[in-house]
């Protein structure tokens, strides 16, 4: 019997959706561009199907995420996922949050940063550069957000770039984003 | 919609020529995607449930709740431009909850929740939208304004934050 899972973890649940999914028989020419369907690959999840519903916006974000996640230049990708850890922190996005913390460590080779930012948020002893990523991360996240110009100096002070600082604003407010979609259209069980 | 606006532009100020517009043409590919978004969100060529109106009015009820003047300017001009039939503007006021209106009273609880404090949505939030007569299509449709809406505000107040720096 799987479960509701309640606690950050990197171990990556699976997602329920609280409503129906998109029937692939029933897709518009328009869906199943968007989800890239073809004969050879016609696994898609159960997350895409339910984001298919509205396919206007879908179309558009999966070419978006995939941009201000792995562009080339710019913010390391595991600096982005400390973004995306951080807003799925604040918005309880169990799911983003495993899979992107995961992500991190797999990229890093370190499972000591993720493990205590799940133990202590913002409090969490990491390196300073690290700390300022997540701080703004966690402030930008807030409703509304509460990063202020002592955030975006802190930013600087620890050698950011400015192009590495829009990276940062892109990959927290992503995840505004993503978070908001995976944590109200359905929940993680444990796998 | 004019093909070449920007609205995160716009709204944060940045100027043609500027330091910060060098930094942001780098990501001009995001922008742009973030942009068709936008109108995606709020003038599809097929708004399901959800019309033009309704969705600019909720729109700049999400800028309200993260006390963003820009986006609220900009959500409001786009309500007057879907002629803000009543029915609909009345959506965007804070001070109202619905009434009487059960589908009105529904869309408002799930928007200001889902802006305000995603972490607190359940299983229950989506029932109640389902007992309100939405469609699954339709509270997908309103899950990604709310959350595209909250994207954006972020991705604009984050380079207002970076002007000073510039």
């Amino acid at each position: 019997m799987s479960r509701t899972v309640h606690d950050f973890t990197t171990d990556i649940p699976v997602w329920k959706p609280y409503v129906t999914p998109l029937d692939l028989a029933e897709a518009s020419t328009e869906q199943l561009e968007a989800l890239k369907v073809t004969p050879s690959n016609n696994k898609v999840s159960d997350y895409v199907l339910v984001l298919a519903h509205d396919v206007e916006t879908l179309k558009h974000r999966t070419p978006l995420f995939n941009a201000v996640m792995y562009n080339r230049d710019g913010l390391s990708r595991a600096e982005r996922e400390i973004g995306a850890v951080g807003a799925s922190i604040v918005n309880r996005c169990i799911y983003c949050a495993a899979v992107h913390a995961s992500r991190y460590n797999q990229l890093t080779k370190d499972e000591d940063v993720i493990a205590a930012i799940f133990a202590n948020g913002v409090d969490a002893q990491i390196g300073p550069r690290l700390k300022a990523i997540l701080t703004f991360a966690v402030k930008l996240s807030k409703c509304p957000s509460e990063a202020n110009a002592d955030d975006m100096a802190a930013l600087v002070e620890v050698g950011l770039g400015k192009d590495e600082i829009l990276d940062l604003i892109l990959s927290v407010s992503l995840f505004g984003w993503a978070n908001r979609l995976m944590h109200t259209l359905g929940e993680p069980v444990s796998a | 919609m004019a093909g070449n606006e920007d609205v995160v532009a716009a709204i944060a100020g940045i100027e043609p020529g500027g330091a910060l517009a060098g930094i942001v043409a780098g990501r001009a590919d995001i922008m742009a995607l973030t942009q068709k978004t936008h109108d995606g969100a709020l003038t599809p060529d097929n708004p399901g449930g959800l019309s033009d109106a309704e969705r600019a009015a909720l729109a700049w009820r999400v800028a309200k709740i993260n006390d963003h003047k820009g986006f609220e300017d900009h959500f409001e001009a786009m309500l007057e431009k879907a002629g803000a039939p009543e029915q609909a503007a009345r959506l965007a006021d804070i001070w109202f909850n619905g009434g009487s209106d059960a589908r009105a009273r529904a869309i408002i609880r799930h928007v200001d929740l889902v802006a305000h404090s995603p972490k607190d949505a359940t299983r229950h939030d989506i029932e109640l939208l389902q007992e309100a007569g939405l469609a699954d299509a339709d509270i997908v449709r309103l899950a990604e304004l709310v959350a595209f809406v909250s994207y954006q505000i972020r991705v604009a107040a984050g380079l207002q934050l970076m002007q000073r720096f510039a």
